[in-house]
């Protein structure tokens, strides 16, 4: 029989439109391929610096969610009993003027009155730009219960931290150390870089309680006990100091190793730093013997010179770490029980760190001069890289742990060297280069400053004279003082309670409160519906924007109903969290490459008109009218300063780029090239770029500091100190009595380990996580018809001993109880797992009448969420008093510090609790998907 | 019943590194979103939304637990399988229509739609479980190995591989000619020592995979190991090791 005729050149598609994909927070290129102007197919763009090219299980199942029976359709109005989600379309104009007749008058008498937090927001420079106008404090996005740990213990140790703000040098590097679960951020690049170093035979490290994902692929598994990470990295540390393999030179010349911490117990400044007039750290200069400043022309540090002053002995930073992490409180055989690995295989993980790092060293032949004016040969690299996200900032002690994950890096001398960790521009930029948190809110008025920054010491807290939080979350009180990001997760909790104040509005954008995204779920539903004494809401109104029929719907009384990621615009931003490579400086955009079919409407361009109705400053002309038509007229117009707007490529006349004026054609430019703009560093300014002088030159041209700005890493973390000195009674503000101890255990100016607050209850002996799967992001891939077939279930997977130990069999339920309540859930084996450890898929389960999903749906009778069991607060302890289930430094929700018993039960009908169903403001999802456009 | 060429010119296929795979899905997912915009009917899904979705996939991730004989932790392998275009294709040879049939050009095993009866007979015969019926127009639906992509004058070179290559983050998918012992395929199967899947099947899988390499053999030292002699045993000792290094760096 002849073979058919094939016809192997069809046509691919009548256009390719090229944009930002937004499936995760990657913010990959992404070609959109166009028929009959429809959207037919999605594939990475193989020109843009974040993918090039290759594009994950999401991103290429973008066109269902693009065409998800979820999207919300019109604005709507609530007409039944809140959670009903029982709802009325009515027009935009209808819409924004009943926001208007909430938001305006609240602005005029009490800005705090509304709060406006966002979710998975990738416009924050946007959003706290309009916030601050508006003149609420309350305002933050989702970092607070996401990774807040990460980013701020990075800023504030060495002006950086992962993913958004760095990366391995993939080219590189030798050795590979992942901690815990890190699939969900920085997707593809990870990938990548993995497969980079799988091709060239570099070992990787995966120090993780599951062996899922690129743990599974790691050559090394180290499956550690949650929330001992801390302890582990110390205990490296520990043996690295103890056998001197540290980088003296690196630790001496560019950290604060060599700078004067006073000694003297019982003084004023015990613990801080000696400083010049300037206010400048001091070192003893290797020349002199004599302190000087640390940046001084030429000047050597010493890392071991002491020096009395005003009658005070001050000691290095490093003779401090000596004294700390060389007790036998840190030795392998002390942590090893705790933390789960044998003490001879963390003294071999040492050992093979300090191998790569020295003796497989990198030198480059290129040439650098130093902040001090010293020039040299040679740029030194030490091939050993780590990462790490959520995995160990979701504890009580993440924020210490990411900080010693930190330090080990540094005393390696392994970051922003050849073969290291790398920054990202705009990072590095250390914590003092931050904005501070402000809150002065007063009626009528903008915002007296940002919202969200860095606090230097007790002076820096958004706090009355009474001790009092000024904004809703807490962030920035005595209770979580470092807390950077918010804290989002206390928002619903705090404005039930009226603690610390009432507020009338809260306005939310992406964020799944309602379920998913909040700890105690179903507590958290019963705030957003409770009446007080007059029948009114606690909660008087809730305004939500979302492009899709989330759970939080049926809690807001009024929908503001955003588009799909393909019917944008967006503007990824170096104002914001750009998508820079370590090599370069990039941002980008999204554009409508279909104008919606709906009567929906980017959420960012619903608040240029809002904010030139309510006359917001920065949203209106000197005439009063609407300053910005939409998103797109903001992005390509704004000025931040002058030359500065939220798009640094084709600025002015299309020929300058980082600064100059506004460009009416710059988002054609940025169409033109793929929606990207990228900006290399000049090869002599790739690494050390916190003091090398080049880069710092070029970050200046390129817009990103207004002047050079360079810096030492800071081991010692003085806010730390200054906070606990405040307890010890030394400064005019003082936290509250109950918090002291707790400021002196955990507030520690060098990196430490304390068990997590919640190990302290016997009675829940087995630790309970989740991850997010890497094809499925937050709630969203649930209601996508391909992705959902990939991961449409979640059974709480058991490891062996807790499997036999109950008897199990499969298609058994357990019985999952944590001190704050139980949840019923289907359970499945796992060997490859931590034996006192059982986690479960991130957000699969979902509310009935949600997402558009049948009511039967897997994901809504055997699909759970842990979110149940997690409070916000921990029990009460001896003093009766509720802890916030959070780091004490920073307030990041502690979502892994979960503990839980469990014992097998009988099947129930569906995984308990049991919400009713929620009705559902879209209309029924199509049986069946044929998604084909071309004929 | 339908005949196999006795010889094909070349013969493509993939080599999937087992060594590398994250088991991230990305290639299922490309694979489905190119293939259900071209090659013959859309790859449909009944009951999308509903509790029992079924759609049809030309490649699938799975993912398998291993417990080592020794004490070494339990491993997990992702295991991504799609029609490994068999020399011997059972496949083919059971198609009572001919519709099923192996490329003499280059040894792609394709379904010409138009001839599929639906008989299922072919997914029967496969060893490997690679052919799918589509839940809607019950035509048998299988990997193509991108046959619309990698001639596909209309696109630039560098995109002429299979979808689930061009997209595979980890780099794990590899493309070529395996009958060319030149050829990078060819290479890779011979220095990482590439195996056929169930090869006692005798189909002649032209797919190669790239064994994970061996895990958790970190080698171990003890406490007086040369590579981590302590310089000194408490702080005091640290700090005197560090005068005396310190006064030899400078």
């Amino acid at each position: 029989m002849p073979q058919p005729k094939l016809d192997t050149s069809p046509k691919v598609s009548d256009e390719i439109r090229k944009t930002t994909c937004y499936m995760c927070a990657c913010r990959c290129g992404i070609n959109v391929h166009m028929k009959e102007g429809k959207v037919a197919y999605i594939e990475g763009n193989k020109d843009h610096p974040v993918n090039q090219g290759v594009l994950c299980a999401k991103g290429s199942a973008g066109i269902m969610q693009h065409l998800s029976p979820a999207r919300l359709r019109a604005p709507m109005k609530r007409v039944g009993p809140r959670g009903s989600g029982e709802f009325e379309e009515i027009t935009w104009e209808e819409a924004l003027e009943t926001a208007v007749s909430w938001l305006k008058p609240l602005r005029e008498t009490d800005p705090t009155k509304l709060a406006f937090f966002t979710g998975r927001d990738q416009s924050q420079s946007f959003t706290s730009f309009w916030a601050q106008g508006y003149g609420t404090p309350n305002y933050a996005a989702h970092g607070g219960f996401c990774s807040v740990n990460m980013a701020a213990a990075g800023i504030y140790t060495m002006g950086g931290a992962f993913w958004e703000f760095g990366q391995p040098d993939w080219d590189r590097t030798k050795l590979f150390m992942l901690f815990g679960v890190a699939e969900d951020h920085d997707s593809n690049p990870i990938k990548m870089g993995l497969g980079k170093l799988k091709e060239r035979g570099a070992r990787v490290i995966g120090v993780n309680p599951i062996r899922t994902g690129y743990n599974a692929i790691a050559d090394d598994w180290v499956g550690i006990t949650p929330g001992t990470d801390g302890l582990f990295i110390l205990s490296l540390v520990h043996c690295l100091m103890k056998a001197g393999r540290i980088d003296l030179d690196y630790l001496a010349r560019l950290t604060d190793a060599p700078c004067l911490v006073n000694a003297e117990e019982g003084s004023d400044a015990f613990g801080l730093i000696l400083r010049d007039e300037a206010g400048k750290a001091l070192v003893i200069d290797g020349r002199t013997g004599k302190p000087a400043a640390f940046d001084g022309e030429g000047v050597e540090p010493d890392l071991s010179g002491s020096w009395r002053h005003a009658g005070f002995t001050h000691r290095p930073v490093l003779h401090h770490m000596a004294e700390r992490y060389l007790t036998d409180e840190y030795a392998p055989e002390t942590v090893a029980s705790k933390v789960g690995i044998d003490a001879t295989r963390i003294r071999a993980i040492a050992a093979d760190i300090a191998r790569v790092a020295f003796d497989e060293a990198i030198e480059l032949d290129r040439e650098w001069t130093d902040f001090r004016g010293v020039t040299h040969k040679k740029m030194i690299g030490r091939p050993v890289a780590f990462h790490a996200m959520r995995g160990i900032s979701a504890h009580s002690n993440g924020f210490q742990t990411c900080r010693a994950l930190h330090l080990l890096q540094i005393i390696l001398g392994s970051v922003e060297v050849p073969g290291g960790f790398r920054f990202k521009p705009p990072y590095p930029k250390p914590a003092t280069a931050h904005p501070k948190p402000h809150a002065n809110a007063q009626p009528g008025k903008p915002l007296d400053g940002p919202h969200l920054g860095f606090v230097h010491g007790p002076d820096d807290l958004l706090i009355d004279d009474d001790n009092n939080p000024k904004r809703i979350d807490k962030a920035f009180s005595w209770e979580n003082p470092m807390s950077s990001h918010g804290m989002m997760h206390m928002v619903i909790s705090n404005a039930h309670a009226g603690d610390p104040y009432k507020i009338d509005t809260l306005m939310l954008y992406m964020a799944n409160m309602a379920w998913n995204s909040s700890m105690n779920t179903s507590s958290v539903m019963q705030m957003l519906t409770d009446t007080d004494d007059s029948g009114e809401y606690v909660i008087p109104r809730i305004i939500y924007s979302d492009a899709y029929s989330s759970e939080m719907v049926a809690y807001a009384d009024l929908i503001l109903p955003d588009t799909t990621y393909l019917e944008r615009h967006d503007c990824i931003s170096l104002l914001d969290r750009p998508i820079c490579e370590a090599g370069a400086a990039a941002d980008a955009i999204r554009w409508p490459v279909v104008e919606p079919d709906r009567d929906v409407r980017g959420f960012q361009s619903v608040l240029c008109d809002l904010g030139g109705r309510l006359g917001l400053p920065g949203f209106t002309n000197e005439d009063g009218s609407t300053k910005y038509a939409n998103y797109a007229d903001y992005i390509q117009n704004h000025e931040r300063k002058p030359g500065i707007g939220p798009l640094a490529g084709w600025r002015g006349d299309g020929e300058d780029h980082g600064r100059g004026k506004p460009n009416p054609d710059q988002i054609e430019k940025y169409k033109e090239n793929g929606s990207f703009w990228i900006s290399h560093i000049p090869e002599e300014a790739e690494f050390y770029k916190p003091w090398n002088m080049a880069y710092q030159d070029w970050a200046v041209k390129t817009g990103i500091f207004d002047a050079p700005t360079p810096y030492i890493f800071s081991l010692w973390c003085e806010p730390l100190r200054k906070f606990q000195l405040a307890a010890e009674g030394k400064h005019r503000r003082q936290p509250p009595e109950r918090l002291k101890a707790q400021y002196a255990e955990t507030m520690d100016p060098l990196p430490i380990w304390y068990p997590p607050f919640s190990d302290t209850d016997q009675r829940f002996t087995v630790h309970a996580l989740t991850q997010r799967p890497m094809a499925m992001y937050h709630s969203w891939g649930s209601q996508n018809a391909w992705l959902r077939q990939i991961h449409g279930r979640n059974p709480l997977y058991v490891p062996t001993k807790i499997w036999d130990a109950n008897g199990f069999t499969e298609g058994d339920w357990a019985r999952v109880t944590s001190p704050h309540g139980e949840i019923t859930v289907p359970v499945m084996h796992m060997a490859a797992l931590n034996e006192n450890t059982v986690w479960t898929w991130n957000a699969i389960g979902k509310r009935k009448g949600a997402w558009a999903l049948d009511k039967d749906a897997p994901e809504a009778t055997k699909g759970f969420l842990l979110n149940h069991i997690i409070h916000e607060l921990l029990p009460a302890k001896g003093d009766g008093l509720r802890w916030s289930n959070s780091d004490p430094i920073t307030g990041q929700a502690a979502w892994f510090d979960l503990r839980v018993k469990i014992e097998k039960v009988a099947a129930p009908k569906e995984s308990l609790p049991a919400h009713p169903a929620q009705k559902s403001p879209v209309p029924e999802a199509p049986q069946t998907v044929k998604q084909k456009v071309g004929s | 019943m339908t005949s196999l060429p006795t010889h094909t010119e070349k013969t493509l296929g993939l080599v999937i590194d087992l060594d590398t795979c994250v088991g991230c899905h990305a290639c299922v997912t490309a694979c489905k979103g190119w293939n259900t915009e071209n090659y013959g009917a859309p790859l449909a899904d009944t009951d999308a939304y509903g509790a029992e979705p079924v759609g049809s996939f030309l490649n699938r991730i799975h993912s398998y637990e291993v417990q080592p004989e020794n004490d070494a932790p339990a491993q997990l392998f992702h295991f991504p399988k799609s029609c490994l275009h068999c020399a011997d294709a059972p496949c083919v040879t059971v198609c009572p229509t001919g519709a099923s049939y192996k490329r003499v050009e280059d040894g792609i095993v394709l379904v010409n739609e138009s001839d599929c009866i639906g008989c299922g007979l072919c997914a029967w015969a496969c060893p490997y479980g690679a052919r799918e019926m589509d839940p809607v127009e019950k035509v048998m639906k299988k990997c193509t190995l991108c046959v619309d992509r990698i001639y596909n004058e209309n696109m630039p070179e560098e995109d002429r591989q299979p979808a689930c290559v061009r997209t595979c983050p980890a780099g794990a998918r590899h493309f070529g000619d395996l009958s060319d012992p030149d050829s990078d395929v060819s290479r890779l199967v011979a220095e990482r020592g590439g195996f056929d899947l169930m090869p006692e099947q005798g189909t002649g899988p032209v797919n190669k995979y790239l064994p994970p390499r061996p895990k958790d053999e970190i080698p171990e030292f003890d406490i007086l190991s040369p590579y981590l002699a302590p310089v000194a045993e408490e702080p005091q000792g640290f700090l005197r090791w560090l005068d005396k290094t310190l006064e030899r760096v400078s």
